[in-house]
């Protein structure tokens, strides 16, 4: 078995949220709230799930971004949080993240190539006179060609920014790259490029990705696993092909199920399953199961009792759910209420 | 050229011939719509796909006459029921708009008005096409919104848009869209915002209410997968112009155009796994408006271009199977390899 790179443990980040008029903390928003899991070197892990899951804040609390509340974050048997914030700066030479928004999160106002110098400057891995080699090369590897160096970012399409993006990461030689919806605003014929070119990256400088996205297309063509988020929490976890297989929470099955198939007569017509209503508020989450709101499976208990993460003897190794309910869904001793 | 209509047996609701539109900047002009050409079938669903920037939505605002300076129509026909919207005077359109004709956007946020009650906002189309008096305008409200699938609508008229979730705001968007019943639905990007979960529950909603109202719908995606659940025919644009004209099932099983062909060779899918295939991908990008190919739009990045490509450009042509199709690989003219395999099926 690979080594562990990254491994999360309880990890918790609530948001306060202020009000009265003392600006007491009257409640929290529990944006991630206790979980755990391990990323092995060389693997692409994507955490997925709908829209203030908790999927950017994970992230961001792994790089210390926004500090978590609770929790450990080990890299490489190192723990992350109890770095001092100048040795946390200098860790991101090995951790490195990849936004959505290729335009927000580089400066317009310089050249690529002086994006790539701050870079290689700041973490101050190749010495200066070799920098303009390692910038052609790095511009060579993400595809935009080394002549390319010195335009400004507005002289490139989206997909182009998304690869300066890459290159950026790329420029320290890190370990880990956390990718936050980084293919997400491309369109598909460009996406299609980026994503390749992020495959042959892993296989040519032995990268682990981290990868959020909401894109369960992308994610089931890039992944090794896959973690499925629900309100803060992790409901399912496993290799990729048991969640897209073989799924077991009811969650991932009708988020599954949600995704239009490009193809109007596919060859196996799945049922869809429509959730009712939305997701509630992370504020103050339902009990027990915080899916209950809206699973046609739930009954009395689910709205009681907190199910933890577990495997039934069926289910392959490495894959777990959070559902008290999943052998009898299986075995169609548990029937939906609708 | 071919009409649009000669391929359908049903009758259209709306005709599109030859619409131009133009964005004119100091340097150049930007073709956004050049020459499109379409027919929505009356009950149908017609779904326009492409990338960012093919001009999409600056068709849709054309057919409503909604372009702003510095754009323009410049030609062509919108043809509605048998009469071209281009030639309406604006109190004719504004009769039109929200009545006959509906558009829902894709930020609901921007387009609902944050300081009025969502009864407020959906009274006042019944106020003005129908006359309806203010008290019976809300209990309309009431009842669209019921149509709409929002829990207690009684409750939720009184509120205020930034209290309703992105997906109710959907609905309210809709319940609008359709409060004076029109004729035509033109939705763009409805679900694009919205959770997977939630956009199953609104494209639903809206199959059904096709179904009770009847109305015909233009559906503007970017998702491949939305337009082969919910529409009946397709258009394909590419940098201002339709390149493929289908059925859905056609186009999804023997697509003709290659740039049609790589789309959806280039979505990942979650329903399919390619094991440790790469995915295929069209090369190169879409070509900034300042230098728009002189022959066929697609030249520089498809794999089958050769000479009459790069020079002349393709007319959209009517097919065998009544599909249209704009490629020479599909004319007499065609100078490149004799037999093309443009995807997995040869022509001659
Ligand atoms: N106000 C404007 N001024 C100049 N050019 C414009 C303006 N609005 C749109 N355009 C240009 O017109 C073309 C078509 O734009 P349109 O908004 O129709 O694209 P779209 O297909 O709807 O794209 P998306 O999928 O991103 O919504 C683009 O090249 C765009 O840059
Ligand atoms: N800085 C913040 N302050 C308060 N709430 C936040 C902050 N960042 C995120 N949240 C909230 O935490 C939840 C999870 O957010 P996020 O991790 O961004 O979700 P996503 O899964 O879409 O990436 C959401 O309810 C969001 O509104
Ligand atoms: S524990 Fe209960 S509510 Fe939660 S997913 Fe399982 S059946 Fe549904
Ligand atoms: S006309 Fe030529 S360049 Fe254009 S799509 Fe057809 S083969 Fe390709
Ligand atoms: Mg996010
Ligand atoms: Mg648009």
């Amino acid at each position: 078995m690979a080594k562990e790179l990254l491994k999360v443990t309880d990890l918790k980040q609530y948001f306060p949220i202020k009000g009265g008029m003392l600006g007491r903390t009257i409640n929290n928003v529990k944006a991630v709230d206790g979980i755990s899991f391990t990323v092995y070197e060389g693997e692409t892990v994507s955490i997925v799930g709908e829209s203030g899951c908790g999927k950017s804040t994970t992230g961001r609390a792994i790089l210390r971004l926004d500090e978590p509340t609770s929790g450990q974050v080990e890299f490489n048997g190192e723990d992350l949080l109890s770095l001092s914030k100048r040795q946390m700066r200098a860790k991101r030479k090995d951790l490195q993240i990849i936004f959505q928004d290729p335009y927000a999160s580089i400066n317009p106002r310089q050249t690529v190539r002086q994006v790539l110098e701050e870079a290689l400057q700041i973490q101050n891995v190749v010495p200066k006179s070799e920098r303009d080699a390692k910038i052609a090369e790095l511009m060579e590897v993400v595809g935009l060609g080394a002549h390319q160096a010195d335009r400004f970012p507005h002289e490139f399409s989206g997909g182009q920014r998304q690869r300066i993006g890459i290159a950026r990461a790329l420029s320290v030689d890190p370990k880990l790259i956390i990718a936050d919806e980084a293919v997400s605003a491309l369109d598909v014929s460009i996406q299609a490029q980026v994503i390749n070119l992020m495959k042959k990256l892993q296989r040519e400088f032995g990268l682990t990705y981290l990868f959020i996205s909401h894109d369960l297309g992308v994610v089931r063509h890039i992944s090794d696993r896959v973690i499925v988020m629900y309100l803060g929490k992790i409901v399912e976890m496993g290799d990729k092909k048991s969640i897209f297989d073989n799924p077991q929470h009811p969650y991932t099955k009708a988020l599954l199920s949600a995704i239009p198939v490009p193809d109007p007569e596919p060859e196996k017509k799945q049922e869809r399953i429509i959730l009712q209503g939305d997701v509630p508020s992370p504020i103050d989450p339902p009990s027990g199961c915080r899916f209950h709101t809206r699973c046609p499976f739930a009954t009395e208990k689910c709205k009681v009792d907190v199910p933890e993460l577990r495997a039934e003897d069926y289910m392959k190794e490495g894959h777990v759910g959070a559902c008290h309910y999943m052998k009898e869904i299986e075995e169609g001793t548990h029937k939906p209420n609708y | 050229m071919t009409k649009a209509t000669d391929t359908l047996i049903e009758e259209p609701i709306l005709e599109i011939r030859n619409l131009q539109t133009s964005f004119f900047t100091d340097k150049f002009e930007v073709k956004a719509v050049d020459g499109v050409n379409f027919a929505v079938p009356k009950g149908k669903t017609l779904g326009i796909v492409g990338e960012s920037g093919s001009g999409k939505s600056i068709t849709s605002l054309s057919i409503l006459r909604l372009i702003q300076n510095p754009g323009k129509v410049k030609g062509g026909e919108v043809i509605f029921k048998g009469e071209n919207l281009l030639d309406k005077t604006e109190a004719q359109m504004r009769q039109i708009r929200g009545n006959e004709i509906s558009m829902i956007f894709q930020e609901p946020m921007t387009s609902l008005n944050p300081v009025y009650t969502v009864g407020q906002q959906i009274s006042e189309s019944f106020q003005i096409h129908q006359k309806m008096s203010k008290k019976e305008a809300m209990l309309r409200s009431v009842e669209m919104l019921k149509l709409v699938g929002i829990p207690s609508p009684e409750r939720r008229v009184k509120q205020y848009p930034h209290e309703l979730s992105g997906g109710m705001r959907q609905r309210v968007m809709i319940a609008m869209a359709l409060a004076c019943d029109p004729e035509l639905l033109i939705a763009d990007e409805p679900t694009t915002a919205l959770d997977v979960t939630i956009q199953a529950q609104i494209l639903e909603l809206m199959k059904d209410l096709q179904n009770r109202l009847g109305m015909s719908i233009i559906m503007i995606t970017h998702d491949l997968g939305v337009v082969a659940e919910t529409c009946d025919y397709v258009a394909v644009m590419y940098m201002g112009k339709v390149v493929e004209y289908a059925a859905v099932k056609d186009l999804f099983k023997h697509p003709k155009h290659p740039y049609t062909v790589g789309l959806l060779n280039s979505l990942p899918r979650h329903d399919i796994d390619l094991e440790d295939e790469e995915l295929q991908v069209i090369k190169g990008s879409v070509p900034s408006p300042a230098d728009m190919p002189k022959g066929c739009r697609f030249a520089p990045r498809c794999p089958f271009a050769s000479e009459i490509c790069r020079e002349r450009l393709p007319d959209l042509e009517e097919s065998e199977d009544g599909n249209q199709i704009r490629c020479w690989i599909y004319t007499d003219e065609w100078d490149g390899e004799p037999e093309v395999n443009v995807n997995g099926e040869r022509t001659s």
